[in-house]
């Protein structure tokens, strides 16, 4: 009997045949903290005894949430983290590099077929590049970071068999929206999502870290993409390692398989305040809203901000709207400002941010009062995730975002 | 024994403990702020011993920990869901705070006096047993160790 992609990533590294169910202790290729949620872990590492990190060149640090610090305690806890980098030799990016999922990848930090561990939960991202990456808790990261490995249950897969061309104007976002509104929030509850079939090899590694990004929403523990050609162009340059095959065997176990025709995928939006209550964009057309935000680890990339500008077009943003725009790394914040993108959107209206997370979280900037709504590019709409909690928050893609940031109303992105 | 707060499902880790208080890791300092928006009273009425009482998929979304930790800040023990998401289920048992699968929880009314046997798995409300799923068998070594800190001691001294 074969094994899927997740199965031979942990028998590769516990040294022996691991299956679906097994409890495993595996070794991590790479531990990352940041701002919010290393603290924590740093303290425990303490309360366990201290030490050093079981190799600081597998830590990767960075600041990403509330940046630049925006209360004296956020700043005492990234004093406390680069006290703690420095004491360790970990090399900390701090605040100059951005968003912990796509610096992670960006930097060559995560290759395929590692397993690595991130105290957040879209640590799920790093899938899009073949790895076996999930998030985890501070008291988990701390014991990480001490021993260098954790137990694992090796999780069952979902296979998911995505085929077609989009629509104009349809892409990544749509397509995983679409599969959180089908499988719900806890349809993948400690699994696997493996996501195969042409729409996923013609996908750009962006659009797969979107999707990747966002397996956590149906509860999964991991969202891979095999690795192929796109993923060893991408890393060139990034980090040495030679192309191999990683593919989940012909005979493989798999909990399900669910098949799509990506062509067939309408626009789509999350309305609050579940990343399931997903509905045609089309259904809800006309809803105005106060702020578009375009940015965070699920769309804050460069190719995000070209499909925004090709959607404005020569229009500017409405006068009843904020418009918040944050690349989501220094390196994609100098690709969309060397494409003349920043300038186009400051002059529609925009205000673009310096890489973090920006209104992701409701952590430091673009709070929503009540009664507001926001149209995010993010991967939640929990209630009062991005302010008050009598605000509303729907998610979409950045071409969906972008034409109702013109319109001042939710709006197909194929009607502008 | 302690009183049942009862929730519905999909109690996301935003609405246990939101976004703008994650620069606290004080438990009891998070507690002060556990369900604050959602459900203003419990900071303030919450007392050693309750017993949190929800649906399907509590925890979802963040692997912040301060969420669990509000919950043990405010003296909450066990959580008692009919599911739980993974990254909260991980962080409960690494704090202490047992997260127990019941599939019963719609029969359990707010307010009500909880019982938690653990020893034989159930809990007991208004002289009613309802049985739990038993916490998986490596999970039950960190909580017997104490928590994920003094199994990690033990290991430390070896």
């Amino acid at each position: 009997m074969g094994l899927t992609i997740t199965e031979k990533i942990f028998s590769a590294h516990c040294k022996k045949e691991c299956r679906a169910g097994d409890v495993v202790m595996a070794p991590v290729d790479g531990a990352m903290i940041h701002d919010i949620t290393g603290p924590l872990a740093i303290n425990v590492m303490k309360e366990m005894g201290g030490g050093s990190v079981f190799d600081p060149k597998k830590v990767i640090m960075l600041f990403d949430h509330q940046i630049p610090a925006d209360s004296i305690s956020a700043a005492e806890n990234h004093v406390m983290m680069r006290t703690f980098a420095r004491e360790q030799g970990i090399y900390n990016y701090d605040i100059k590099e951005g968003v912990c999922h796509q610096v992670v990848p960006e930097k060559g930090r995560v290759k395929p077929g590692d397993i690595v561990v991130g105290s957040d939960s879209h640590t799920c991202a790093y899938g899009a590049l073949g790895a076996f990456s999930t998030g985890i808790g501070s008291t988990d990261m701390a014991y990480v970071l001490k021993f260098g490995e954790l137990y694992f249950r090796v999780p069952d897969t979902i296979q998911i068999n995505a085929n077609g061309k989009f629509q104009n104007r349809v892409g990544p976002k749509d397509l995983i929206l679409t599969l959180a509104g089908d499988i719900g929030a806890d349809g993948a509850t400690y699994r696997a999502l493996e996501f195969c079939g042409n729409a996923f090899s013609d996908m750009d590694i962006p659009g797969r870290m979107t999707c990747a990004n966002m397996a956590i929403e149906m509860g999964a523990k991991a969202g891979i993409v095999p690795p192929d050609e796109k993923t060893w162009e991408y890393l060139r340059g990034r980090t040495d390692c030679t192309p191999f095959s990683l593919a989940s065997d012909e005979d493989a176990v798999f909990f399900e398989k669910r098949n799509y025709d990506v062509s067939k995928i309408n626009p789509k939006i999350a309305v609050p305040h579940n990343v399931d209550n997903v509905v045609d964009v089309t259904e809800v057309a006309g809803k105005s809203i106060d702020q578009v935000f375009i940015g965070s680890c699920t769309n804050g990339r460069y190719e995000d901000f070209v499909e925004a500008a090709e959607v404005l077009g020569d229009n500017v943003f409405s006068e009843d709207v904020r418009v918040i725009m944050v690349p989501a790394s220094k390196a994609e914040y100098m690709k969309v400002l060397k494409a003349g993108l920043i300038e186009k959107f400051v002059e529609a209206g925009a205000l673009v941010e310096a890489p973090c997370c920006g209104p992701c979280m409701g952590g430091a900037f673009g709070i929503l009062a009540p009664g507001e709504v926001s149209l995010s590019t993010s991967n939640r709409n929990f209630r009062g995730r991005q302010g008050s909690t009598e605000s509303f928050v729907y998610l979409s893609s950045p071409a969906t975002a972008a034409a109702s940031a013109v319109t001042g109303v939710i709006t197909d992105p194929r009607r502008v | 024994m302690g009183r049942a707060w009862k929730f519905g499902d999909d109690i996301d880790t935003d609405a246990i403990i939101p976004g703008r208080f994650l620069t606290i890791y004080d438990p009891k300092e998070l507690a002060s702020h556990a369900f604050e928006g959602t459900r203003k009273e419990f900071a303030a009425e919450a007392k050693d011993g309750d017993v949190i009482v929800a649906g399907r998929n509590f925890g979802c979304g963040s692997s912040r920990e301060h969420a669990p930790l509000a919950l043990k800040g405010a003296g909450i023990g066990f959580v008692v869901a009919k599911s739980f998401a993974r990254i909260f289920y991980r962080n409960a048992i690494n704090t202490g705070v047992l997260p127990l699968v019941c599939p019963d929880t719609d029969k359990i009314a707010d307010g009500a006096e909880v019982f938690v046997n653990l020893k034989e798995a159930y809990i007991e409300v208004n002289k009613k047993q309802y049985p739990l799923e038993p916490i998986p068998v490596f999970m039950m070594r960190i909580v017997e160790a104490g928590g994920l800190v003094e199994y990690a001691k033990m290991r430390g001294n070896k």
